[in-house]
């Protein structure tokens, strides 16, 4: 039984786009849950659909086994954050935090605490006397923030809230959106681009791309045993490896082989043999002392407290993540090998992973 | 001074605010330099400036030699590359790439311009994509037409503008490389910049730290990385950022103002500021315990934040072992890689 539910929802916009096509979801009651995709994948249009800001084509949304698909946006109790912070330029911060509370019909002593909570957590105590216009992009999104999150509507809905703060700023806000959230036990909903976002902050994150969703799953899981070629992709930075070839067994051994036969690996599971691609995250791929894959060194990415390694291998192109100190020489050629216990084998026409 | 391109004592005012001050820099013929700084560093001046679109005040410009000041923007032959991508939205692909090149002054054949907007298409990999219109294109198709655009010239030096700031995370990953390869390949030198800190560190052959219109400091990713001149250019570069605590001597020892013994002091000043990276602290081996309130997970790694007899500290731990908000660490800090500066309370 979840708190909120989505049944086939589906979103056709006027020129013929399916944004969203036909997604089942359910959120189980406090939950932080991410939708990650790259643009266009829908998971904009499906939080503007929970919020009531776009009419479902087909489907139904329920949020406390209530059916709200029909119901008008300003009935839905929801907390919504944009990417571009809307306040009152008339009023000041606190007032700006209050407003949602003061319709609420609340005792004016249990508001003015709620207040003082948010700001303090926030850490908007110096600011409380200002108007917007007066501070920074940064500390107006803490503003919007604190002004949807004052509140304990059903849901809290994030729309990229983070998106136009720059890193550091985003790191400590994530941290505060978070603690906020688990405070008030509010289910949110989450919308970014960013898998870094996702795996930080998410309780579970649910991945789409084009309109459809291709995992969903906590975040260790989605990261170490993505669903399917796209979601291995697009989780990780960079993304999983992947090698072209096939699944054969020999002498009771399951081994993988690359399309040109040159280089093998032993599973050491068994797999159903046959066409297959075969994916390593870069931080499970490294040296060996001799028989590995070849990889020539096209660029060394300097990161702090690791490095990437790109190398150029009779397979395709490869990431290695290595330690700090260990920098690699330009066109040098480095033996590969892979942890067999963290690969993963995908096949069929979608890539699934089997 | 030696060097492709030198500046010497470069500044430049807006009305009463500075926006570059004294800049001295020197970009050799081969080489990304990457320029990081927070929003109104100064950056994008010092990208016009060198552009030829921005007057400066004071200084001296020089390019191959050349006193580049005395030349027209035209003339100088750079290349810039905006963040917000300026093609024209109704032109195919192809109409773009060929553009810049139909200039009168160029005086090139046509055959001529086929073969370099052929090249520079198969280079980028947007060869199917020359017919279509720029306005049907996706955020990171049309970036990579304005490299293009770029490129296809074949000027003398390219200065990019947060050309992947408005892209997709995933996108910005894919495109940072294929930058850098591609400048290689082209031995076209370049200034990058950005105020995103792990583009600086994986782009940059050297990064310049730029704020307040001056620069902090210069150097190769790895030596600004861990040998930060200032705790300003320390919390610039690294995710999450640095820890900085306050501590002063006692005896042998660096206690910090609320009193955890962090590592052994030589001698020196008694009053400094300690800086940590995440990756350089432990959570196990130190003697001071402390708990954990948030548990981030990387992928490769978790962020802990801890809460450490008064302090709030980030580690950055491998995924050898799983950790839980509320679980005891005991951080200890690498004394070998953790950075001192001078406070300014010091009295001493």
């Amino acid at each position: 039984m979840g708190f909120l539910r989505l049944s086939a929802l589906r979103k056709i916009y006027a020129g013929g786009t399916e944004a969203v096509a036909g997604i089942d979801l359910v959120c189980r009651e406090g939950e932080f849950v991410v939708l990650l995709g790259p643009s266009g994948c829908g998971k904009t249009t499906t939080l503007r659909m929970i919020a009531g800001l776009e009419i479902p084509t087909e489907g139904r949304i329920e949020v406390g086994g209530e059916d709200i698909t029909a119901l008008p946006a300003a009935a839905r109790d929801v907390g919504f954050v944009f990417q571009f912070y809307a306040l009152y330029p008339h009023l000041r911060v606190r007032q700006n935090i209050a407003f949602p509370l003061e319709s609420v019909g609340l005792p004016r002593s249990e508001r003015e605490k709620q207040v003082d909570e948010i700001i303090q957590r926030l850490g908007l105590g110096e600011l409380e006397g200002f108007f917007p216009q007066q501070l920074s992009g940064g500390d107006q999104q803490r503003v919007a923030l604190a002004r949807a999150m004052v509140r304990q509507p059903k849901l809290y809905l994030m729309d990229e809230p983070l998106g136009t703060l720059d890193a550091d700023l985003r790191r400590e806000m994530r941290v505060l959106i978070r603690s906020q959230q688990l405070e008030m036990g509010v289910t949110t909903l989450y919308v970014t681009h960013d898998q870094e976002e996702a795996m930080s902050l998410a309780d579970r994150v649910v991945v789409m791309e084009a309109g459809k969703i291709r995992q969903s799953g906590p975040p260790a899981e989605v990261y170490d045993r993505p669903s399917d070629l796209f979601v291995a992709h697009f989780m990780g930075s960079p993304g999983m490896n992947f090698i072209e070839g096939e699944v054969r067994v020999e002498g009771g051994k399951t081994s993988f082989w690359d399309e040109q036969g040159g280089f093998s690996v032993d599973l050491g599971r068994p797999v159903p043999c046959g066409r297959a691609i075969l994916g390593g995250r870069p931080e499970f791929v490294r040296p060996v002392g001799r028989g590995g894959l070849a990889g020539k060194v096209v660029l060394d990415e300097y990161l702090g407290d690791c490095r990437n390694i790109h190398l150029d291998t009779a397979c395709g192109r490869l990431v290695m993540r290595a330690a700090n100190g260990d920098i690699e020489e330009l066109d040098q050629i480095i033996q590969l090998g892979f942890d067999a216990d963290h690969l993963r084998i995908f096949a069929g026409d979608e890539g699934k992973s089997i | 001074m030696g060097g492709f391109l030198v500046l010497e004592g470069v500044s430049k005012r807006f009305a009463s605010t500075r926006a570059l001050e004294a800049i001295d820099l020197v970009l050799q013929q081969d080489e990304l330099l990457v320029i990081l700084g927070p929003t109104g560093a100064g950056k994008t001046t010092l990208l016009r400036v060198i552009a030829g679109l921005e007057s400066i005040e004071e200084g001296r410009i020089s390019m191959a030699g050349q006193d580049l000041l005395q030349q027209s923007p035209a003339a100088r032959d750079v290349a810039l590359v905006f963040q917000n991508f300026s093609l024209y939205p109704d032109w195919s692909v192809r109409r773009n790439l060929e553009f810049p090149l139909q200039a009168p002054g160029r005086g090139l054949q046509k055959e001529e311009i086929e073969e370099r907007v052929k090249w520079a298409a198969e280079l980028l990999r947007i060869n199917y994509l020359l017919d279509r219109k720029a306005v049907q294109l996706s955020g990171g198709e049309m970036q990579r037409v304005a490299i293009g655009r770029a490129i296809v010239r074949r000027p003398r030096l390219f200065l990019l503008d947060e050309p992947l700031t408005n892209l997709d995370a995933k996108l910005r990953e894919t495109l940072r490389v294929e930058l850098v390869v591609l400048r290689r390949q082209l031995g076209i030198p370049m200034i990058y910049v950005t105020h995103d800190q792990s583009e600086a560190l994986s782009m940059g052959d050297r990064i310049v730290v730029l704020a307040g219109g001056e620069i902090l400091q210069v150097g190769h990713p790895e030596e600004v990385y861990r040998r930060p001149v200032s705790p300003q250019v320390a919390r610039q570069l690294g995710q999450p950022a640095i820890n900085l605590l306050e501590v002063h001597r006692a005896e042998d020892h660096w206690v910090t103002d609320r009193g955890v013994e962090v590592m052994p002091a030589k001698t020196g000043e008694t009053k400094m500021l300690l800086g940590a990276r995440p990756e350089d602290i432990a959570p196990v081996g130190g003697k001071q315990g402390g708990r954990i309130r948030v548990v981030e997970d990387t992928g490769p790694g978790w962020i802990l934040l801890v809460d450490w007899a008064g302090h709030s500290i980030r580690l950055l731990v491998g995924k050898g072992k799983s950790w839980h908000p509320g679980d005891e660490v005991f951080p200890q800090i690498d004394a070998e890689r953790a950075m001192l500066w001078q406070r300014e309370d010091a009295t001493s």
